[in-house]
């Protein structure tokens, strides 16, 4: 069954038979699969690495109704990959921008722009008036809100994810294969595997799996190609390499199996293990009461939990490098008599470094440094570049 | 059987950054002792208390997922491939 039915297909007009006209060429597309692009409403979640090609690239395809949701701000950090943005864009709403330069590059397109963030309140809503959704957000709770709600409305799920020089690309359509749960039933724990606002990512990585994504969902719209479902594939630039695995389906999936036992969307934060409701919570300490510690001499030990390359940005003074990964193994290295004092680059793995020597049995005291590097590089030495 | 392990990116922290690395073993489970035996500090991120791998890697033989062909029992041939690939999320 075609994902855009023909009764709701228009003519093209004369402007649109000449734009159209290198799809009206490919037998494949021709006319009806250009009237299918023209009537399809693709809902794109998150405006950024990944949002930026997908947005361009279906605008330019033709897609009739393009919704973008973004509750953040455009930043100079994201300049490097976030190519639907100008310079002259900092600072204002990406639904805003993107929007802006979309509608320059195709006026005849209808746009929803959705300021906010996507959450179990008002995802089905959203959604629910979309054909397909393109999933181009940046961390596991929406990850799997938008998995979860499309196997209830029975939407194509377009996902795409990168990390440093990897990307990963699929459709989940769980009418007829996988969902996001089918593969991953459960996200990292916490801290592991850092953000790319953390962990970096090359700039041209999410233009490539953002582009598939969009050529995925243009596949779906016109119908008859051979759509990734059911498989996943991956990328990884710095060793060019791609590769292409099967997907199956889990037959005991939560919430695609034959007994579903998750029928409503829930609470991601939570599902993530980003709620700290039974841990106790971990002193921080701020930057300037740091510097004024260790002008006063005070005994602190500083553990600097940043990768080797990162230390090379920004040498913080005093401070012992021991990479994340190698905590717990040399904890018999601290004094526990000594505050010890954690820093990250915004102070987020630091937290999960204490709460990993506090369940391998560490006793000492043990504090952030909150908002880390960054937070010291804003208040104390304004002279070093927050990275 | 010698067979190659593909270590993520997510992962070389833990494999001094190693991204291929071969090992001996006749089952999935064989070989990722054996990674565990030469890398410890991978350990908990790859298995819970119990001794599970965790829900968020999935470990490819060629092109299929062991969940299909009997999870850390499924029986490799030399020269086989093994993929450790983790959910990641970025996007933005
Ligand atoms: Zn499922």
């Amino acid at each position: 069954m075609a994902l855009i039915s023909d009764d709701r297909l228009s003519e093209l007009s004369f402007e649109e038979l000449s734009r159209y006209s290198r799809h009206l060429l490919l037998p494949d597309v021709g006319l009806e699969g250009q009237k299918r692009l023209k009537a399809a409403k693709v809902l794109i979640v998150g405006t950024g690495g990944l949002g930026a090609p997908l947005a361009l690239y279906l605008a330019a395809a033709g897609v009739g109704t393009l919704g973008l949701v973004d509750y953040d701000k455009v930043e100079s950090s994201n300049l490097q990959r976030q190519v639907i943005f100008n310079t002259r864009d900092i600072g204002r709403p990406k639904v805003v921008a993107a929007a802006e330069r979309v509608v320059a590059l195709n006026p005849d397109l209808e746009i929803k722009t959705y300021n906010f963030s996507l959450s179990s309140r008002n995802a089905l809503e959203i959604i629910k008036d979309y054909d397909l959704v393109a999933d181009g957000t940046d961390n596991y709770p929406t990850r799997y809100l938008v998995g979860d709600a499309c196997v209830f409305l029975k939407k194509p799920n377009v996902y795409g994810s990168v990390f440093q020089f990897e990307g990963q690309a699929t459709v989940f359509d769980a009418t007829r294969g996988p969902c996001y749960r089918c593969l991953y039933p459960a996200p990292p724990p916490p801290g592991l595997v850092p953000s790319c606002g953390e962990g970096g990512v090359m700039g041209v990585l999410p233009g490539i799996i953002g582009t598939l994504q969009a050529s995925e969902v243009i596949k779906l719209i016109v119908g008859g190609a051979r759509p990734l479902i059911g498989r996943l594939f991956l990328f990884d630039a710095w060793l060019m390499r791609a590769s292409e695995l099967r997907l199956e389906k889990n037959p005991d999936c939560p919430v695609c199996g034959k007994n579903p036992t998750i029928t409503e969307l829930i609470d991601y934060e939570n599902f993530c293990g980003l709620k700290d409701t039974v841990q106790e919570p971990i002193p921080s300490i701020t930057a300037s009461e740091l510097k004024e510690r260790l002008e006063n001499g005070d005994k602190v030990k500083i553990i600097d939990i940043r990768e080797p390359h990162e230390q090379m940005l920004f040498k913080f003074p005093g401070a012992t490098p021991i990479p994340f990964g190698q905590l717990v193994r040399r904890m018999d290295e601290f004094d526990p008599t000594i505050d010890l004092v954690f820093i990250c680059k915004i102070g987020q793995r630091s937290l999960y470094a204490i709460r990993a020597l506090r369940d391998a049995g560490y006793m000492g005291p043990m504090y952030n440094l909150k908002d880390g590097v960054n937070a010291w590089a804003r208040d104390v030495e304004p002279k070093i570049v927050a990275y | 059987m010698a067979v190659s392990l593909l270590v993520p990116t997510a992962l070389r922290g833990f494999t001094d950054r190693k991204a291929e690395l071969t090992f001996e073993g006749d089952t999935v489970k064989e070989v990722l002792d054996a990674l565990v035996g030469a890398y410890p500090d991978i350990k908990p991120h790859m298995f819970d208390e119990n001794g599970q791998l965790r829900a968020f890697i999935n470990v490819f033989v060629g092109d299929t997922n062991i969940k299909s062909t009997g999870g850390m029992a499924t029986k490799l041939s030399d020269g086989d491939t093994l993929m450790l690939v983790p959910a990641i999320a970025g996007g933005r």
